[in-house]
């Protein structure tokens, strides 16, 4: 396994922080803190390397080398009634994507695909609020033609759910569920205002208490500070989710976060370093908006700095760096695919 | 829908028909088709193009039906059909 190797040399005030976060993380295997996240993303751009160098050996120590591979789709678009103010498929906002649904076997043909490519996940999301019966039915026709056409594990990200809807999901062997936070508690009033953290959270609790992986991701440079970076990354540690994607805004034509400017790659790889030492044990997915955010040398930079997972190819609207582009680098990097394991 | 035409790049000229095109996918304004004087208007959607599917239709400016997939997506345009793009695994 590679790990990088020149560091340059960094100020004392940043080494001690990282030498902090070497034993608490790394060798004690306890997340830091949120104040501690905030001094990570607060460190110079001289101590980034060392604190992806860090973030990696904590990845390699306490997940593994594997990289877990998924791909996602979108087997309905737009018109989702709530206001997320970061998404295109809202019907709140002008924007130019349309409503469209995705009949069953161009899914399981997508599933095949997917599984293709050496990937163990797919991931079937919806844009709604909730799943409705007809929704429920649907994913689990879906559910039954896929497990029949190929063998990959299924995940689904449907809005929040009732009790009722997480047993089902669960009965039907859904293996994880994404429902993301997306951004720290006291900012989420600035993101969406037609529901509310409690609910996103009350899903995820659900998820988690009828046996089924929860998947809850963030959604960064979307005008939040550090502090509330760091907070978030606190939040989802305190979450325990098995996997957390991370996002970098992409900001999207007709939504009220069009004209937020792309974050900076320095910023979005401490903060890949930072929610690695907050959560040494989760899975650190890639996901939506690295490419613009990062490019191809941040990508790889964060494959060395924390990420243990990415989704392969496209995403629900935009498209992702081929996924030969990916799996190439994985081989390069000496990091192996990690393999189908059914785990319900 | 009849016309159905495979296309190997997603550049803002993409058209479904044999019809020059005559508007940006990315935006959906009037394109020059990069032969006249202010061919750099669509330079960024051009650039944005290669991480999207184009959402308006370049021949008559409708907005598309656009599904993404893991490797490829389509557009549908209801006057002048579908567009499919696919990436081998």
């Amino acid at each position: 396994m590679t790990i990088q190797a020149a560091v340059p040399t960094i100020d004392e005030t940043s080494a001690k922080i990282l030498e902090t976060a070497r034993r608490q993380v790394l060798e004690d295997g306890i997340g830091l803190t949120q104040p501690q996240l905030e001094e990570i993303l607060r460190l110079p751009d001289a101590a980034l390397p060392a604190a992806l160098q860090l973030a990696h050996e904590v990845r390699l120590k306490h997940c593994g080398e594997d990289v877990e591979v998924e791909g996602i789709i979108s087997i309905k678009t737009g018109g989702c009634p709530e206001d997320c103010h970061f998404c295109s498929q809202s019907g709140l906002f002008d924007s130019p994507v349309r409503g469209v649904w995705l009949d069953i076997p161009e899914l399981v043909k997508a599933a095949k695909e997917t599984a293709a490519t050496g990937a163990t996940e797919f991931c079937i999301v919806a844009a709604v609020r909730g799943p409705d019966i007809k929704l429920m039915n649907q994913i689990k026709f879906a559910i039954d033609r896929i497990n029949e056409a190929v063998d990959i594990n299924i995940a689904c990200s449907l809005g929040m759910l009732t009790q009722r809807q997480v047993e089902q999901l669960a009965e039907w062997g859904v293996h994880r569920y994404n429902h993301n936070l997306e951004t720290a508690r006291s900012y989420f009033p600035e993101v969406v205002t037609t529901h509310s953290y409690e609910e996103r959270l009350e899903t995820c609790n659900m998820v988690k208490a009828a046996g089924m992986e929860l998947c809850c991701g963030a959604l960064i440079g979307m005008g939040e500070t550090l502090e509330q970076r760091a907070e978030l990354a606190a939040q989802l540690a305190a979450l325990e989710p098995h996997e957390v994607p991370l996002n970098f805004l992409n900001p999207r034509p007709g939504t009220p976060l069009e004209n937020q400017g792309i974050m900076d790659g320095k910023d979005a790889l401490r903060a890949i370093a930072a929610f690695r030492l907050a959560m040494p044990r989760t899975v650190l997915r890639y996901a939506g908006g690295r490419e613009l955010t990062l490019g191809d040398l941040g990508t790889r930079e964060g494959l060395l700095g924390g990420i243990n997972a990415v989704i392969v190819g496209n995403y629900l609207t935009t498209l992702g760096r081929p996924a030969t582009a990916d799996l190439n680098l994985l081989v390069e990097l000496n990091m192996p695919i990690k393999e189908l394991q059914k785990t319900l | 829908m009849t016309a159905v035409q495979t296309n190997s790049t997603t550049g803002v000229s993409t058209s479904p028909t044999s019809d020059p095109a005559q508007y940006c996918g990315h935006c959906g304004e009037p394109s020059d088709g990069g032969a006249g004087p202010t061919s750099d208007v669509h330079l960024r959607c051009g650039e944005r193009l290669t991480l999207e599917p184009p959402r308006y239709c370049a021949a008559c400016r409708r907005r598309m039906k656009v599904q993404v997939t893991p490797l490829g997506w389509t557009a549908e345009c209801s006057r002048h059909g579908v567009t499919v793009m696919r990436m081998r695994p």
